[in-house]
């Protein structure tokens, strides 16, 4: 059954979609005319001395300019990358950090949402639960994982198989990647408040160590509905935030094309939330992005889960509650004045 | 870029403000019958033709349900700041001095302790008024820190939403963290063994509908008020089909099973006395 890609969202964000399958995104136009010309001056059967030349030069060229280009990308543009075609998505990790992945499917009470994937895994012999959002790639996969976006059976599953973990003492790990928890007729009618809110409430409780990482988008509640870990990290160029900058831009701009200054005004990037305190860990990309390099990506992902993992069962038993549940009792910016008489 | 589902038209002109039944006359949205205010406002805040449940202001909300002058304020000294510099079409610091001069309220949330028919509790709710009733950090600060002075003193908790708003997007990040923050100290409660009976009124919608709002042992609704997690336009535009009718109404949520029962206003306070009597903690 093919629907028509329009029943999820708009033609003009479809569109972007494909677009951005055949065109770099545009603050990355630079760099990728100068590699179509490297790719042409390395194409050359019998080099010259200073086709050599210049093929050093342009690769020192391009580095720089990757370098110059990603260091100084906004937040708009970071989004961008966040949602990049190109990027790796769940099941990419699952084959290049897991030693193997054992799929455990349903949620007991409604279906399979296939938007949160849910299994054993072994990483570097570890073994583990993961809790995966997974969106998709091409167009028949999206459809397939409905773009990352789950149902309330999506998060009643991950719950059900972290409290599995927590029976048999395997940290889980949660990987992030979603616009949003899907607003749709059938979400409504399933509990979609009460689900998310359920498992915020669990998630606080289940006694086996907890790693959260936004690899891509950590849309809104959406996100949080499995993100009550004890170490929060993010992928340097993904981002976290409580509304879509679309649905912020809709909302107080009256117009989701004013998203970029939504993206602004929001701070949600992962510096801004590691100086906010919010995370505990911002995992580096590859030079120019996660999309350029999955297999770096992929192994410094690994190494810093299988490190969190490692301080976190070293904790005392007994201490990993009070220690999750202090680090989000501690959110939050407000004053204490007393209140004026009268 | 991904396929975002968003709201793509231009949104409506901003409706004028809620009525809140304290002109002289004012006009029910239900059955369009224009009705004394005085006497909405003797009738609990209910239409006199129809029964349609106009928003009470949370003073109003204390005075219908606790005991009277039971009440004590709990936390009011916490006062919102802007964590981002959040500006949009003007500066959210901007915006919170002009809706506390307009409310008379520091922020969207009350929490304290009262009677409810002699019963001891802490109470506590949101003010659809203030900026939508949002959660940013204040309103997550003082309900959480409510549920830890519930858990602490073995107590009953009752808490009225009224939150068109969902996390407050001017707080960004920290108005999504409450909701795990607030639903962490709700765990705790549970595990204690405290009694929570939650009251959705209209509206109680995004990140409050799923956090605090949705965790009740006991969900009472008041009648059609709109409860969800998306808000109608988004699902409409997300699905493109028309929404059912009563979609994401306390009927709906009734005939789906997430609210135990649908209360009238004037029923309310005795209807959650006999609850608390069922359930006395060990």
């Amino acid at each position: 059954m093919l629907r028509r890609p329009t029943r999820y969202g708009s033609f003009w964000f479809w569109l972007c979609g494909v677009m951005s399958l055949l065109t770099p995104l545009p603050f990355e136009r630079p760099i990728h005319d100068l590699e179509r010309q490297l790719e042409a001056l390395e194409a050359q059967p019998n080099p010259t001395e200073t086709t050599q030349d210049a093929i050093r030069k342009m690769r020192v060229e391009i580095q720089r300019l990757k370098r110059d280009v990603y260091e100084n990308l906004n937040p708009w543009e970071m989004v961008q990358v966040a949602r990049h075609e190109a990027r790796p998505k769940a099941l990419d990790y699952i084959e290049l950090v897991c030693d193997e992945f054992v799929e455990l499917r349903g949620d007991r009470a409604f279906g399979d949402d296939r938007a949160i994937l849910t299994g054993f895994a072994r990483i570097d012999g570890k073994k583990v639960l993961l809790v995966a959002q997974q969106k998709g790639r091409n167009l028949e996969e999206r459809l397939k994982h409905n773009y990352g976006m789950a149902h309330p059976e999506g998060y009643r599953k991950a719950l059900s198989k972290m409290a599995l973990a927590a029976k048999y003492g395997l940290p889980i790990v949660c990987l992030i990647d979603t616009a949003g928890a899907y607003p749709g007729i059938g979400a409504e009618e399933r509990g979609q408040a009460y689900q998310i809110a359920f498992n915020l409430r669990e998630m606080s409780r289940i006694n086996t160590p907890i790693v959260c990482v936004v690899i891509g988008e950590g849309g809104s509640g959406g996100a949080l509905g499995i993100g009550i870990g004890d170490h929060v990290a993010m992928l340097q160029f993904s981002y976290y935030s409580v509304i879509s900058p679309e649905g912020c831009a809709g909302i107080l701009w009256k117009h989701p094309k004013h998203a970029d200054k939504a993206a602004h005004a929001l701070r949600f990037t992962s510096k801004d939330l590691l100086g906010f305190g919010i995370i505990d860990e911002i995992i580096q990309e590859p030079l120019g992005g996660a999309h350029r390099d999955h297999r770096k990506m992929a192994t410094t992902l690994k190494a810093s889960i299988l490190t969190a993992i490692k301080n976190l069962s070293a904790m005392p038993p007994g201490k990993l509650l009070d220690h999750r549940y202090n680090k989000f009792r501690k959110i939050g910016r407000f004053e204490e004045r007393p209140i004026e008489a009268g | 870029m991904a396929a975002v589902p968003s709201v793509n038209e231009e949104s409506p002109p901003s409706r004028p403000k809620r009525p809140v039944p304290d002109g002289l006359w004012v006009k029910c949205d239900s059955c369009n019958a224009t009705v004394f205010g005085k006497k909405v406002e003797e009738n609990l805040g209910l239409c006199p033709e129809c029964s349609h449940h106009f928003y009470v202001s949370a003073q109003a909300r204390i005075e219908q349900l606790l005991d009277e002058d039971s009440f004590e304020e709990w936390f009011g000294e916490l006062c919102p700041v802007d964590p981002l510099g959040f500006t949009d079409k003007k500066p959210y610091a901007q915006r919170l001095i002009e809706e506390q001069k307009r409310t008379g309220m520091r922020d969207a949330c009350i929490v304290g302790k009262g009677h409810m028919r002699g019963r001891p509790l802490v109470f506590g709710l949101t003010d659809s008024t203030f900026i939508m009733g949002s959660m940013g950090s204040v309103v997550g600060e003082k309900l959480t820190r409510a549920i830890e002075e519930a858990t602490r003193l073995r107590m009953p908790l009752v808490i009225v939403s009224g939150s068109g708003g969902g996390a407050r997007m001017h707080e960004g990040i920290f108005s999504l963290m409450q909701m795990g923050k607030v639903s962490a100290a709700l765990g705790r409660y549970h595990d204690a063994g405290g009694l929570y009976i939650s009251v959705l009124t209209n509206p109680t919608m995004g990140g409050v509908a799923a956090s605090f709002a949705s965790l009740g042992d006991i969900m009472i609704a008041e009648p059609k008020a709109m409860i969800g997690f998306a808000g109608p336009r988004v699902v409409k535009a997300t699905v493109k089909q028309n929404l059912p009718d009563g979609f994401q109404t306390s009927e709906f949520l009734l005939e789906h099973g997430f609210v135990d029962m649908i209360v009238a206003r004037p029923e309310l306070r005795a209807e959650i006395a006999r609850l608390i009597d069922y359930c006395q903690m060990k």
